[in-house]
């Protein structure tokens, strides 16, 4: 039981913290191909993510490889009901990881190019696929006892893709503040600009995502519920108000941990809503997939329960050793440094 | 064409494209590791020349492998939700617990060794290095920990349809597992050892960097000679687990149809499926199938025959798979042999034939590799974990054909062109050796 309330909120975390840290390199990618004006430029905004994307993504792995351990109903239900959503996101992964590595290994304009496309394209098509399908989720799907009747295009709705849409502005900031605080000269500054535009587009698109989820899902019935909740999404909301602040104050840094803050908020908010269902259904409530009806049996939970809470804070802890070693800005001399 | 054909046929292209990658990826770390070690160590401008060549052909390997285990993970969903539901207390636990303890180590300090060439010493960034390579085989532990369970489910207890966890030490200390580990192991140390000793031998006779390159096939050999013997008593050890748990496999890769005692072993042999009996059976070593299989000249070996046709797998997929991995793994022995011999004698550049063959020779240890896969994977059908759940009563049943379909024809275009990408740029880098004589990028 109370293992079950456990594993939900690490699976919850396991989410946040896959996009807190793969949405700035979403973003990058996204941006780069804008920003950056010359060959130094692109090489020095591929460098700002370059020695961290995959080890953000593993986080990814591990809320996939988490889902199927703890709730492999969920696991089962969530990949197969969504196989054609997955299967692009899958897509867009692997072509963005591919021409991260294979960018800077061959000298040609076509080659690079292509690669900075193909970067550009599948760091879009990513968070818009997982925003759409988180959308979905939090509408609940159409499934009932004997499966899933929603088909591909129905996902495609209004809110799924107003949640597709507040995923890759709250990325492009993220991205944005991101190459402001790793790279410097022109490119930064463009980029800082661009941030600050970004800003109110977040705010506009999260007003509109917020009074949405009003009426398209059911997330607000635990907040009316117990409103003391309301401190999570008053949270996220004052998070990404600091972004500004610090910004305008042009600590690029502050600014950029406001906006993990607001990433994890934002996740949290939705969060707390869905709870206890980690996929609702939108035809018969009974059909809902919660933590309790879903989960593996206590023993794996147990087991699974240690291995988190020993390896995780590891994990946490070279990560964070890693990111500190690269924080002095790059220069032009990394550019094309790595490969 | 079926959702549970498909999917096969989906499962069957990504898995053998995924370990296409893993072995190099898992031999060439702990190489690499060692060669930069070494520069720490003597100082020697040879090592950190080879340090740099070995492990950009390395990292382009590496990217391919880990886009390619992005499927892997996700792919059970999918495609084999019924499968997952069935597992999920207990195949999750070691997939989760492989990304928590190995990938997140293998790529954050990948990442790092990448981009710290001028930010740390010499010794420190070689231990990086390590750290990457010891990440790579926990992370095959783990996932043959997984696969181990699903040809000797043990630990566990069947609650109302679905299997429960309820022994983790049975899992962890599956025999079949650490065995699968040490063959892959050694079978992944095989592949590097050749790699290296093939691209050498193509810029020999391309008489590039002589230095750099006697030392590395050298080295190539030497790994060679050790890890294809070594994969040779693993592989006895794995037969011996198959003919222990999974007979209906070891009599399909034996072609063995009648049960037997004191069976022989026939060096040539050709199975006839259609009248479940061999064609050809001949030059028989007598009692050597029962030595080999249990280690004892007398033991009974079960045929096909006692199973229920419905339990068998395909037999000439099993046999086959079986007899030409063997077959190249003495072929490997005599080549290590050979090149050791060469290497010592200064003798690579006299004999130009034999450069040649190692070059062409890269490919071997791939295919066996792979022949390995198929028998462990289509030796355990049609059971999906041995003995427990059958394979057609895994697939998914939310997804119809034509989705399966169109996943299928993607995966072939996008991993054909990957592929296509990954050979250009290891031919284009391998080519490159003059610039391996710069320090850095
Ligand atoms: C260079 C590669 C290589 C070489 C030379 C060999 N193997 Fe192998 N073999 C593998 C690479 C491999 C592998 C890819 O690593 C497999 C696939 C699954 C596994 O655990 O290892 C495998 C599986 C595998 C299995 C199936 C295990 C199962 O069903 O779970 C058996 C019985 C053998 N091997 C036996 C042998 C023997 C008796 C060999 C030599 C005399 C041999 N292998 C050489
Ligand atoms: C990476 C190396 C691997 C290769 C090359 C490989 C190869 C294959 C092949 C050829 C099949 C198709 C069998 C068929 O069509 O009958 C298959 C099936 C399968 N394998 Fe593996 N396999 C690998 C690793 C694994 C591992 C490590 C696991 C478990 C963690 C696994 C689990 C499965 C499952 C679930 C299926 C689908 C069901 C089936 O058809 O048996 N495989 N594999
Ligand atoms: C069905 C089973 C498998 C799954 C689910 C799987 C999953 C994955 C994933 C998600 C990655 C990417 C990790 C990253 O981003 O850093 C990966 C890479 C890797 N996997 Fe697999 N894998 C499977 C089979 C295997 C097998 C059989 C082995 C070895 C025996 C293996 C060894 C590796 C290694 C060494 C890497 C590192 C990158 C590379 O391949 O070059 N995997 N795998």
């Amino acid at each position: 039981m109370t293992l079950q309330v456990l594993w939900f909120v690490l699976w919850g975390t396991l989410w946040a913290v896959y996009f807190m840290l793969d949405g700035f390199d979403f973003g990058a990618g996204m941006l780069r191909n804008f920003l950056a004006r010359d060959e130094t430029e692109r090489g020095l905004a591929l460098a700002a993510i370059g020695p961290v994307w995959n080890g953000n993504e593993v986080w990814l792995i591990t809320a996939g490889g988490a889902t199927f351990a703890a709730f492999p109903v969920v696991y089962a239900s969530m990949f197969s009901f969504l196989y054609l959503p997955l299967l692009l996101i899958l897509f867009s992964l692997i072509v963005r990881g591919v021409s991260i590595e294979f960018r800077n290994k061959s000298e040609g304009r076509r080659w690079r190019s292509f690669w900075d496309w193909a970067l550009c394209v599948s760091s879009f098509t990513a968070p818009l696929v997982l925003g759409l399908g988180f959308g979905n989720i939090f509408e609940g799907l159409a499934m009932t006892s004997s499966g899933y009747s929603g088909g591909f295009w129905p996902l495609f709705n209004p809110y799924g893709l107003l949640t597709a849409a507040l995923f890759i502005v709250l990325f492009l900031q993220h991205g944005a503040l991101w190459l402001e605080f790793r790279t410097g000269g022109e490119l930064a500054r463009r980029s800082r600009s661009l941030a600050s535009v970004l800003w109110f587009i977040v705010m506009g698109v999260a007003v509109l995502f917020l009074v949405a989820t009003a009426f398209s899902t059911k997330l607000y019935d635990n907040y009316l519920a117990r409103p003391a909740w309301l401190l999570v999404p008053l949270l996220a909301v004052l998070s990404l108000a600091a972004v500004k602040l610090f910004h305008s104050m042009e600590r690029a840094l502050p600014a950029f941990a406001a906006s993990c803050g607001t990433v994890l908020l934002v996740v949290a908010t939705a969060l707390v809503g869905l709870f206890p269902n980690l996929i609702p259904s939108s035809l018969d409530p009974a059909a809902s997939l919660t933590a309790f009806n879903s989960s593996s049996g206590p023993y794996t939970l147990r087991l699974m329960t240690i291995v988190a809470l020993i390896f995780v804070p590891i994990v946490i802890v070279y990560q964070f050793l890693v990111y500190r070693f690269f924080r002095a800005k790059l220069t032009k001399a990394d550019a094309g440094e790595g490969y | 064409m079926s959702v549970e054909l498909l999917s096969r046929i989906q499962f069957a292209t990504v898995a053998i494209f995924h370990f296409l990658f893993v072995p190099l990826t898992l031999g060439l770390s702990a190489l690499v590791a060692f060669m930069e070690t070494r520069y720490a160590q003597t100082g020697d401008e040879v090592y950190l020349r080879m340090t740099k060549y070995w492990s950009r052909l390395f990292l382009i390997n590496f990217a391919v492998g880990v886009v390619t285990g992005l499927t892997m993970e996700f792919q059970f969903g999918m495609n084999w939700a019924e499968y997952s539901k069935f597992v999920g207390d207990i195949f999750g636990a070691p997939l989760a617990i492989e990304a928590t303890v190995a990938f997140f180590l293998e790529s954050t300090f990948l990442g790092l060794w990448m981009f710290s060439w001028k930010r740390v010493s010499k010794g420190v960034h070689a231990a990086i290095m390590w750290v990457v390579a010891v990440a790579s085989t926990m992370s095959a532990l783990w996932i043959l920990l997984a696969n181990g369970w699903m040809q000797k489910p043990r630990g566990f207890e069947i609650v109302a349809g679905r299997a429960v966890l309820t022994d983790f030490g049975a899992l962890l200390w599956n025999p079949y597992a650490w065995i699968k580990l040490f063959h892959t192991s050694m079978a992944a140390f095989t592949l590097a050892g050749f790699f290296i000793m093939g691209i050498s031998a193509i810029q020999l006779l391309r008489r590039k960097q002589a230095e750099l390159f006697k030392k590395s096939f050298r080295l190539g050999a030497l790994v060679g000679i050790a890890a294809s013997v070594l994969v040779i008593f693993a592989g006895d050890f794995s037969g011996r687990q198959v003919a222990e748990y999974q007979p209906t496999k070891l009599a399909a890769m034996e072609s063995q149809w009648k049960t037997e005692s004191a069976a022989p072993f026939y060096l040539l042999e050709l199975p006839q499926p259609s009248r479940e009996r061999n064609s050809v059976e001949a030059i028989a070593i007598p009692k050597m199938l029962s030595l080999l299989s249990y280690h004892d000249p007398e033991a009974t070996v079960k045929g096909l025959l006692d199973f229920p046709a419905d339990q068998r797998p395909n037999v000439p997929v099993s046999f086959w798979s079986f007899r030409l991995m063997v077959t190249l793994a003495f072929l490997f022995v005599l080549l290590a042999l050979v090149s050791v011999y060469l290497s010592y004698k200064d003798g690579l550049e006299r004999n130009r034939w034999f450069l040649w063959i190692m070059s062409f020779a890269i490919i071997l240890p791939y295919a066996a590799c792979e022949l390995g896969w198929v028998l462990a994977e289509l030796g355990r059908q049609p059971w999906i974990v041995y003995g427990l759940l059958r394979t057609r009563d895994a697939v998914s049943k939310s997804i119809s054909p034509g989705d399966v379909l169109i996943s299928l024809v993607g995966f072939i275009l996008l991993y054909g062109g990957l592929a296509a990408v990954d050979v250009f740029l290891i031919a284009k880098y391998s080519a490159k050796a003059e610039e391996a004589k710069g320090v850095a990028k």
